[in-house]
């Protein structure tokens, strides 16, 4: 491969501590993530996608979360031995989020033109280039620098009339321009990484597909890789160039995105897909995945899959399977990959 | 079976300062039929209406004009009594699993709370009751032995087997079904449709299914209605209306749909 990539996930491991016990949330996840690459991250809730984001960015609490093993690498260098005070260098300027959890959004007391600038004026202390005024220059003209910066953003993310608009407060808006504020605040800080947590879960389609085409702009732009967290693989095929499916805390499949859905590997990423229901499928007959996601606190041993998978054998018991490319970077963790004689 | 005609909902805005007490105009001229025994869609955004129509047909809000007639009656003229016994026949299942629950209430009394509310409609005593509920909770796919554990105790998938088998106390005709799989997992609203279609089949229930995915209501749906702004802008069969929209709201939401192409 010609470039390194820009996050190199490798083996990595959590657990997370609860009055239950410890869970093995994470166990030996692996995904590298280079520039224009959208990777999406896919699987049912509980199974780790949003830790696997907020690791990332070392916002996993600890307690209870702790780091196993393995390796965070951004850039080449591993972000698990960096300190706090590294983190916050590379948190809205070099890596940027959108999170899941709306309570960590927007702050409903000020106005959305004030947040923006907020994040600007930091990521300008540590990247002068985003503002582009000369050192010496005062409070007020950076701020200034740091307001045209928010309305053109806001003007990226197709807020019309975002002149006006900047100083409206968050409940003025609907659902679908507070997202869009989301994204333009995570963006502000012109981010090489971008993990973007459900951003378009809770809006209607007709929204959703605007932000996608917006997301696409900005990888094309800016070169960014993105990790677009969902459930919805209606989504990942309309907005990825490369698709990772999780269950139990493992990436059981990945690869680019046409490989994958068009010819699923791993038992699970099959399951999933025949659960959805597309056009040819008659009423009654939609398959489904029988069973409940496994209690973490007690993993099944081998396959987390074992216990709800049509194909288990006793050699799926003996450890967990390791990810194999079966062509072209399209990696199944799976001890019998390949379509199986029920997949369309 | 159950008719709307010209139904309109207006809600009065509050009068503040600085406003004069807008209208709200939820629902405009809304005209639709559901048949015995059919699977009616109604497919909207956000805001579009869905609810409140909803709301209309369990006649916890009257509409500002129009009229709803159930099985051939008036639901604005029925004496108290008779409201009562068609408010057993008419159920609905909840959005959220997780908030529609009491979770201070074990799974047998949530289900026979409705039986309770209708005694005098139903005659049910006691032990009838709680053997009743026995059998719902089979009917959904949970056992006898779940009666008496709390909600927070099963998953979103089993709660809302919970949430249908509550609604089906009463012995209904119709379920209204306001985004019943929108909170759940897709394999987990795969376990969910597959059983509303068996229990439809089974007792020969009407169902009014409201959603604002696409691709679950051309699986369920006989017939849909599509709404925006409160007017419906389209209806027909849910496969004709998949196939060729007719209106352009309509074919905007369709192509807006992410669906996994057919590969
Ligand atoms: N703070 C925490 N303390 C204990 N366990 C946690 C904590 N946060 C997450 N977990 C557990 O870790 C697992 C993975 O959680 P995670 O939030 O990553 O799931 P997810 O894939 O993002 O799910 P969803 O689709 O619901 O957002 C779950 O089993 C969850 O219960
Ligand atoms: N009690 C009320 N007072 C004033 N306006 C109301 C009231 N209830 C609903 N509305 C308005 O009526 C319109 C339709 O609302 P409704 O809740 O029926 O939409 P919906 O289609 O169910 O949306 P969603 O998909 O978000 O649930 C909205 O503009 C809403 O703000
Ligand atoms: S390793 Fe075995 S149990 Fe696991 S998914 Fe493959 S066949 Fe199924
Ligand atoms: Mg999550
Ligand atoms: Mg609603």
């Amino acid at each position: 491969m010609t470039e390194p990539p820009l996050l190199d996930i490798r083996d990595l491991h959590l657990s997370m501590t609860s009055f239950d016990g410890e869970a093995h949330v994470l166990a030996g996840v692996n995904l590298s993530v280079r520039r224009n690459e959208v990777w999406g991250v896919v699987g049912e809730t509980g199974c780790g996608k949003s830790l696997t984001g907020l690791s990332i960015s070392r916002l996993v609490p600890s307690p209870p979360a702790r780091y196993l093993g393995g390796k965070i690498l951004f850039d080449g260098r591993d972000l698990l031995s960096l300190d706090e005070a590294g983190m916050r260098n590379l948190r809205g300027h070099r890596i940027g989020m959108i999170f899941q959890d709306p309570t960590t959004n927007l702050n409903p007391a000020f106005r959305i033109g004030e947040q923006l600038v907020d994040v600007a004026l930091a990521a300008d202390r540590r990247n002068p280039d985003i503002l582009g005024v000369a050192a010496r220059a005062g409070r007020r003209a950076r701020r200034r620098a740091a307001r045209d910066l928010a309305v053109r953003t806001l003007a990226e993310v197709g807020i019309t009339d975002a002149a006006e608009r900047i100083d409206a407060y968050p409940h003025e808006f609907s659902g679908g321009m507070r997202q869009r504020v989301l994204i333009a605040m995570a963006l502000i800080g012109r981010p090489d990484l971008l993990i973007a947590d459900e951003p378009t879960t809770a809006l209607d389609v007709s929204v959703q597909s605007q932000i996608l085409a917006l997301l696409a702009g900005m990888v094309r732009d800016h070169a960014m890789g993105v990790i677009l967290i969902t459930h919805n693989l209606g989504v990942v095929a309309k907005a990825c160039s490369h698709v990772a499916v999780m269950y139990a805390g493992v990436i059981v499949e990945s690869g680019p995105v046409a490989a994958v859905l068009r010819k699923p590997s791993h038992p699970y990423t099959r399951a999933l897909m025949s659960s959805i229901p597309t056009s040819g499928v008659r009423r009654g007959e939609l398959k489904g995945l029988p069973g409940q996601v496994p209690n973490l606190i007690k993993p099944p041993r081998g396959c987390r899959f074992a216990p709800r998978c049509a194909q288990a054998a006793e050699a799926c018991r003996a450890g967990p399977p390791r990810p194999v490319d079966i062509g072209g970077g399209h990696m199944a963790a799976c001890l019998k990959p390949g379509p199986a004689a029920e997949a369309a | 079976m159950l008719v709307l005609e010209r139904v309109s909902k207006e809600f009065r805005g509050r009068r503040s300062l600085f406003t004069s007490g807008r209208t709200v105009s939820a629902l405009r001229d809304i005209s639709l039929a559901v048949e015995r025994g059919e699977t009616f869609g109604i497919v909207g955004e956000s805001g579009s209406g869905k609810t409140t129509l909803t709301r209309l047909i369990l006649r916890l809000d009257m509409p500002t004009s129009g009229r709803i007639l159930f099985e051939g009656d008036d639901m604005a003229r029925l004496s108290a009594a008779a409201m009562r016994r068609l408010r057993a026949r008419i159920q609905i299942v909840f959005q959220d699993p997780y908030a529609s629950l009491n979770p201070r209430m074990t799974v047998h009394d949530i289900v026979t709370e409705p039986m309770l509310i209708h005694r005098a409609t139903l005659g049910l005593d006691q032990r009838t009751r709680t053997a009743r509920a026995a059998e719902l909770l089979a009917m959904v796919g949970l056992a006898e032995q779940h009666l008496h554990r709390y909600p927070h105790e099963f998953s979103g998938g089993q709660r809302q087997r919970i949430g249908i088998a509550r609604a089906l106390a009463t012995g209904p005709a119709m379920l209204l079904l306001d985004e019943p799989t929108s909170a759940l997992d897709v394999s987990v609203q795969a376990q969910v449709l597959n059983l509303l279609h068996g229990l439809q089949q089974r007792l020969g229930l009407t169902y009014v299914f409201i959603s604002h995915d696409l691709s679950v209501v051309r699986y369920i749906c006989d017939r849909l209605a599509v709404i925006n702004r409160g007017e419906i802008v389209e209806t027909g069969q849910a496969e004709d209306v998949f196939r060729n929209p007719a209106n352009t709201y309509t074919r905007m939401l369709l192509a807006a749909m992410p669906d996994l192409p057919s590969l």
